[in-house]
């Protein structure tokens, strides 16, 4: 069990720059999950943390000793791998065990934990079996296995769900989750895809172009994006971007999307958002769940508007409805019995309690 | 009236098919097709490869003028009734023969020693390779494989010449240490050491090519996963490349054995069996007693003698592959 230091690192290939100088700093126990479009620097970060991959500049320090020259195997820690990285010609227990064995313990303590790690993981009956007879799932639980009988530091996730199908990276999900209330050991994530790192992470990293965008529990993330990248790349579907004016209404503001379209600011954000009320590349943010059908009683800060429907997708529990406005496809969630159709008219109503206000040349949430 | 047209016309066109089917039926049958594709194949085996085989059979079994066949006499464990009847005299004759256990022992001792250090400097010069950026790794793969390239006979020569004893470049390097000069193809053993030496220099870089791909197919990722398992470099060695090269490992060793176990250029252009024959191998001993000593029959034999060997090499090394095919 450890805390996980990440100081100002760089990663340098011959003539890219994978990772950009990302201070992070991972508590013990932490469920910490790196995500990001692929070419972002999660899995060069993550590698580096292994010690597979050498640090340019900056250092890595695992229970405050810095770890930049100690090879991989003497950092105690363990890592599961995206293809599973199984050795093809030992069974599942010669596999799990095989760091322990390397290290010389002793074999009935060898035993104890491959039979402690087989019952978290459900694998008892696999134990001698070969890799090739074991479905994708099952060769993923046996990676596990073999992170978790080393008893590391820290556990180190690559992607380890994208190459099982749908439904078992749920299933497999659930079953992280549950191995990591267990063992509570400090784990490092890496994922692309957001509903992972939403539903895991203590703290969610996003990262981009080899640096940190944010960084902290998913909900804060969902609802307040710092930035339009992270504001874009959390939540499905994603966030609307409109482009749009800030003009002044006396005590209040409006945010202007097209002639037809204004919506005053609610009070609370008025003083935020004044000094930018010159500002010219402005785009107005808004997730599609605050985009809903108009109720008949009025609540503060929604407001009714009516819209031409392109595209309507009815997804069972909502319908998702899409529409254009001043150039911008604007995705909408509404109740699946309020009507919807394609081509149809129909009457919205939006959150403005919800929205967000981003300078595009910045790229920053104000 | 119309009707009565029509009606004939169909069944004629009933009856006929019939005959016809049957024989279309067979054409198109994919056991028939499955054959006729087959067809040149097995041509090409029946005349290149049993033909041969049953013609050599047939040819030991004559003397040495191929004028009558060569019976058996005089076998110490079979009545003579039975024994004379045997038409395997020139194998009698051989098996109690020195120079045959000779070669026997001779070409065993070639094809295992040169088998075993090809394997290695093959093992060896592949890793060396597969560590090369990616980018030189192709000039080196060329140059290396240039030795297997030139046809054995020539590069051979080339040999022939390195191995003279009084102008050669190897006794000269010796001279320079004033170590006594070396008669490499005079003397029995260093003219066999010449002789594995230059098979292994030419069989080397196939070995080489074959575990360079066997190498470039393990996924790094079980190097990584070693790497954090706590594995050193000869663990990983031991543990990763090993298991999973297996499979080529055994291929090639069984493939090499065969095709060094039946080798003809090198010796015979480089000592032609000599000093007294103390080089020989089945494939050069049967050229000189079959061409050379024109004993055509007893060539063949000591020829065909090399079949149930290699056979029984055969068959243990793909029993082995079959057993783990497909592991990995």
């Amino acid at each position: 069990m450890a805390d996980v230091s990440i100081r100002k690192v760089f990663k340098r290939y011959d003539s890219v720059e994978a990772v950009r100088g990302i201070d992070l700093e991972i508590k013990d126990h932490e469920f910490v999950v790196l995500v990001g479009p692929s070419g972002c620097g999660k899995s060069t970060t993550l590698r580096m943390i292994a010690g597979l991959e050498e640090i340019t500049a900056g250092e890595i320090a695992i229970d405050d000793i810095v770890v930049n020259d100690v090879p991989p195997k003497d950092r105690d820690i363990a890592m599961v791998f995206q293809n599973y990285a199984l050795y093809p010609h030992m069974t599942v227990a010669e596999n799990m065990s095989f760091g322990l064995r390397l290290k010389r313990f002793p074999k009935p303590e060898i035993k104890a934990r491959v039979d402690e790690a087989a019952r978290i993981l459900d694998i008892t009956e696999l134990l001698d079996r070969k890799p090739k007879a074991l479905s994708g799932g099952q060769r993923q639980r046996v990676a596990m296995g073999r992170a978790i009988v080393r008893h590391p530091k820290v556990f180190l996730f690559d992607e380890p769900l994208s190459n099982l199908d749908a439904k078992l990276r749920v299933q497999m999900r659930t079953e992280i989750k549950r191995v990591h209330q267990k063992v509570k050991t400090t784990t490092v994530y890496v994922t692309h895809d957001q509903v992972e790192a939403m539903t895991l992470a203590d703290r969610v990293v996003v990262m981009n172009h080899g640096v940190i965008e944010q960084v902290g529990p998913p909900n804060e993330l969902y609802h307040a994006p710092l930035t339009k990248f992270v504001a874009g790349f959390i939540g499905s579907p994603a966030m609307n971007f409109i482009p749009c004016k800030l003009e002044d209404a006396g005590d209040g503001l409006r945010v202007r999307l097209t002639g037809d379209y204004a919506f005053p600011v609610p009070q609370a954000r008025v003083a935020r958002y004044r000094p930018h009320l010159a500002s010219p590349n402005l785009l107005f943010g808004v997730r599609p769940e605050h985009v809903a059908e108009s109720r008949p009683h009025a609540e503060p800060g929604i407001h009714p508007f009516e819209v031409g429907l392109d595209v309507t997708e009815p997804m069972g529990m909502e319908t998702l409805v899409y529409f254009k406005v001043n150039g911008a496809e604007v995705c909408g969630r509404v109740s699946p019995t309020a009507g919807a159709a394609d081509n149809a008219r129909m009457r919205l109503a939006i959150d403005m309690n919800n929205m967000h206000l981003i300078d595009d040349a910045t790229g920053m949430v104000l | 009236m119309a009707d009565a047209v029509v009606t004939p016309v169909t069944e004629v066109r009933r009856a006929r098919p019939k005959p016809r089917s049957r024989l279309r039926k067979f054409f198109e049958r994919k056991s028939t097709i499955a054959f006729f594709m087959a067809l040149p194949l097995i041509l090409l085996i029946f005349t290149l490869v049993i033909y041969p085989a049953f013609y050599a059979i047939y040819l030991t079994t004559l003397n040495k003028r191929m004028t009558a066949t060569a019976w058996m006499k005089n076998c110490t464990y079979l009545p003579d009734w039975i024994c004379t009847y045997i038409p395997f005299g020139n194998l009698q004759f051989l098996l109690t023969r020195e120079t045959f256990w000779m070669v026997f022992w001779q070409s065993c001792l070639f094809a295992i020693t040169a088998v075993i250090f090809k394997a290695l400097i093959g093992f060896i010069v592949s890793h060396l390779v597969h560590n090369i950026p990616a980018k030189g790794q192709r000039k080196w793969r060329g140059m290396l494989l240039v030795p297997w390239v030139i046809p054995a006979a020539m590069s051979t020569l080339a040999w022939q010449w390195l191995f003279d004893p009084s102008y050669s470049a190897f006794n000269w390097i010796l001279a320079q240490f004033e170590i006594e000069r070396i008669a490499w193809t005079g003397v029995a053993h260093w003219a066999r050491f010449s002789v594995i030496l230059v098979n292994i220099w030419i069989g080397a870089p196939f070995f080489m090519i074959m575990y360079l791909a066997a190498l470039k197919s393990v996924p790094d990722q079980l190097y990584e996963a070693a790497e954090i398992d706590g594995a050193n470099w000869w663990q990983r060695i031991w543990f990763v490349t090993l298991p999973m090269m297996r499979n080529i490992i055994a291929i090639t060793a069984l493939f090499s054995t065969i095709v060094t176990f039946a080798n003809f250029d090198i010796v015979r252009v480089l000592t032609a069996g000599g000093p007294l024959d103390k080089t020989h191998l089945f494939a050069t001993w049967s050229f000189r007693l079959g061409i050379e000593g024109g004993d055509i029959p007893l060539g063949a034999t000591v020829s065909l003698f090399m079949v149930p060997i290699l056979a029984v090499a055969a068959a243990f090394i793909l029993r082995d592959i079959t057993r783990r095919g497909n592991e990995a």
